[in-house]
């Protein structure tokens, strides 16, 4: 178990991590989830022993471990560049941490060997990391990473760098293969899509504060606050600030947006309205959907999807939808927001659900 | 001449082929108009050839010549005027090899130079890491500062060390002349591998403690072997200047230590000047420099482009 106890870490007067506190499980897979700058691998670090923190502490196992020495935790690390040793040929690069720990050669060989044939390095195995590929070169440092049988596993963007199939292909097996070592792992990435696909649980970072922590879909579909719901919406989340008066928000032209059932107790206010992209459509797909008139900036095809960006009123909203629509700029069209699907954010930005029925 | 020709005809051949690749992207006239011109001016440069060989004439002549003076003898050195040794003798290079006030003095060169790369090397390498991997008070000043010893001319430094060295009876000795080369060597040192370990990734410090290295197995297993190409840049220029720095050699020296490069300019015996032992001395002086930069030609070429010289 890897506590972090109110941490903080300064650097030449600048706050980069504020006051974390974070408790992470054996063999659970943890995502940190951030825009860059949010402080993910300045905690990274701080897990690692590679910094000190300037207050609190950090505790392993019950031990605190704040001051230890990095070479003396079990703990294993992969950047987002390709770090390995390029004096070295593979081989030794993964034999590393066993040659120092002072394994014998039986061993090493059996422990490289195996860690190869998992990431598909065996072929690779006699040349030196330079003449690798970048997919090859990363693999290495997660065989590295593989073979020292840490109890903290730290991935900070380890695909990051790669081609998006190698990408695809290596997030599925990340978590497998770390899984049965039963370590603690940690996995940053400023990517909303790629901590779903990933699972586990997730912390979302901002400004080197955690701003949630939870099981992943938990923390996507029920976010505590604005900023927290903003972080995990790629495209980004579409928001609209609404009056509420009764029943419904009262949106431009008379229409109303009737509030959720589980909100109904709010007050009378104005709210910050967020909802993901996916969440608008051109059909009224079910029968309180609430249909609005909105203007087409931008229309962005990826094959599959497109993207309409849209603006109404104030709001810049993006919309996701299957397959190739075209619109003329300026087109003016209908679009739908389904009311159950939308987050109530107050004043503050924090939730307007309470926290029982986030629970419910 | 019919070989020039053949060549010119080859040459002319190339041209064409160039412009029929070419050819392709552009069209039919102006084709025709970038031949005609193409080919005059492959013809104008018929004779590019010729400033290239003056150059190479110039730098290679006073060499030829040392070389040339090597074989003569005294009296033909003197005598008529003549390109090549009509009477080839090994006479000048046998009494530099037996002679042991000539020989002595390669050995001392050899000796303090090596004592000075060695203590230059393995004093900037801590240094250079900490300049590249640390943060401290004034470090920029400091590194700053470091060069500008290089910018006092040796001689400046002629008296305080002798003064110095005198008092610590270090006068004559290889050691005195090794440590203060150092005060021109190190600053160079530290600054050529402060620029080849910037270029190492910090994140490779940090994965090696986290594979459980401690910091005197990282330096030496997989530190220096990334800046292998850095140590041997620095090396060289420490080997250079020392082997070539006159002034400070021949104040510290007097008999035993004394350098070849002092000898040399002593050859003034009873029998009037020994020109050709003198030139075959020369010769033998050239042959380490180039020897050492042969042999890192290729890490030259990786240093200046790495490193910042």
């Amino acid at each position: 178990m890897l506590e972090l106890r109110n941490v903080t870490k300064t650097v030449a007067g600048v706050d980069h991590i504020r006051d974390v506190s974070l408790t992470l499980q054996h063999g659970s897979l943890n995502v940190l989830l951030g825009p860059t700058l949010s402080g993910k691998t300045s905690l990274m670090r701080l897990m690692a022993g590679l910094d000190k923190p300037t207050a609190g502490s950090i505790w392993f196992d019950g031990v605190d471990v704040t001051g230890v020495p990095v070479q003396k935790r079990k703990i294993a690390m992969v950047y987002q560049q390709f770090i390995n040793y390029p004096a070295m040929t593979v081989y030794d690069n993964i034999a590393s941490p066993l040659r120092v720990a002072g394994a014998d050669k039986a061993t090493i060989d059996q422990e490289v060997k195996r860690a190869a044939e998992l990431l598909k390095l065996t072929p690779y195995l006699g040349r030196t990391p330079l003449n690798l590929s970048g997919g090859q070169q990363q693999r290495t440092a997660l065989a590295r990473a593989i073979v020292k049988n840490a109890r903290l596993v730290l991935l900070d963007e380890p695909l990051a760098n790669l081609d998006y199939k190698l990408r695809e292909e290596l997030r599925a097996e990340l978590p497998r293969i770390f899984a049965e070592t039963g370590a603690i792992f940690v996995y940053a990435t400023t990517e909303p899509h790629e901590a779903l696909l990933l699972g586990g649980n997730v912390a979302t970072l901002s400004e080197g504060r955690i701003t949630q922590f939870g099981p992943t879909i938990e923390v996507f579909r029920k976010p505590n606050d604005l900023i927290t719901a903003r972080t995990f919406a790629d495209p980004p989340l579409n928001t609209i600030v609404l009056k509420k008066s009764g029943r419904s928000f009262q949106l431009d032209g008379g229409v109303d947006l009737p509030v959720p059932a589980d909100l109904a107790g709010i007050a009378d206010a104005s709210y910050t309205i967020g909802f993901q992209p996916h969440h608008l459509s051109f059909e009224k797909r079910t029968a309180d959907a609430v249909g609005v008139k909105a203007k087409v900036s931008v229309t962005e095809i990826t094959g599959s999807e497109s993207f309409v960006h849209l603006s109404y009123a104030d709001a810049r909203w993006v919309m996701l939808s299957h397959g190739i629509h075209q619109f003329e700029p300026d087109e003016a069209i209908e679009v739908f927001i389904d009311p159950r699907h939308v987050m109530v954010f107050d004043a503050n930005g924090r939730s307007a659900a309470s926290p029982s029925q986030l629970a419910a | 001449m019919a070989g020039t020709r053949e060549a010119v005809a080859d040459k002319d051949k190339m041209m064409r082929d160039a412009v029929t690749t070419t050819g392709a992207v552009h069209g039919g006239a102006v084709d025709e108009a970038l031949a005609r011109r193409m080919r005059r001016r492959g013809e104008e440069s018929r004779f590019w050839w010729v400033v290239p060989t003056i150059y190479i004439i110039f730098l290679m002549l006073p060499i030829y010549w040392l070389i040339n003076m090597s074989f003569k003898s005294n009296q033909e050195i003197l005598g008529a005027f003549s390109l090549w040794p009509q009477n080839p003798t090994l006479r000048n290079y046998a009494v530099i090899f037996t002679d042991p006030s000539w020989y002595k003095g390669y050995i001392n060169s050899i000796i303090y130079v090596v004592m000075n790369t060695a203590i230059s090397i393995s004093v900037a390498l801590p240094a250079a890491y900490a300049f590249s991997r640390y943060r401290f008070l004034g470090d920029k000043h400091l590194f700053f500062w470091l060069l500008t010893n290089r910018m006092a001319p040796p001689a400046v430094f002629a008296l305080p060390f002798f003064q110095l060295y005198s008092a610590f009876g270090l006068i004559d000795t290889h050691i005195a002349v090794a440590l203060a080369h150092c005060l021109f060597n190190v600053p160079l040192a530290v600054w050529i591998l402060e620029g080849f370990m910037s270029g190492v990734p910090k994140e490779i410090d940090e994965t090696a403690y986290i594979d459980g290295y401690s910091f005197p197995r990282f330096f030496v297993k997989i530190f220096v072997p990334l800046i292998a190409s850095g140590i041997g840049v620095a090396a060289f220029f420490c080997f250079m200047f020392s082997w070539v720095e006159l002034l400070i050699a021949r104040t510290l020296t007097t008999t035993d230590a004394k350098p070849i490069a002092a000898i040399m300019t002593r050859t003034v015996s009873a029998s009037g000047m020994d020109w050709g032992v003198l030139a075959a001395a020369g010769v033998l002086t050239i042959i380490p420099g180039a020897l050492v930069i042969w042999f890192v030609r290729n890490y030259i070429a990786k240093g200046f482009a790495l490193g910042r010289v």
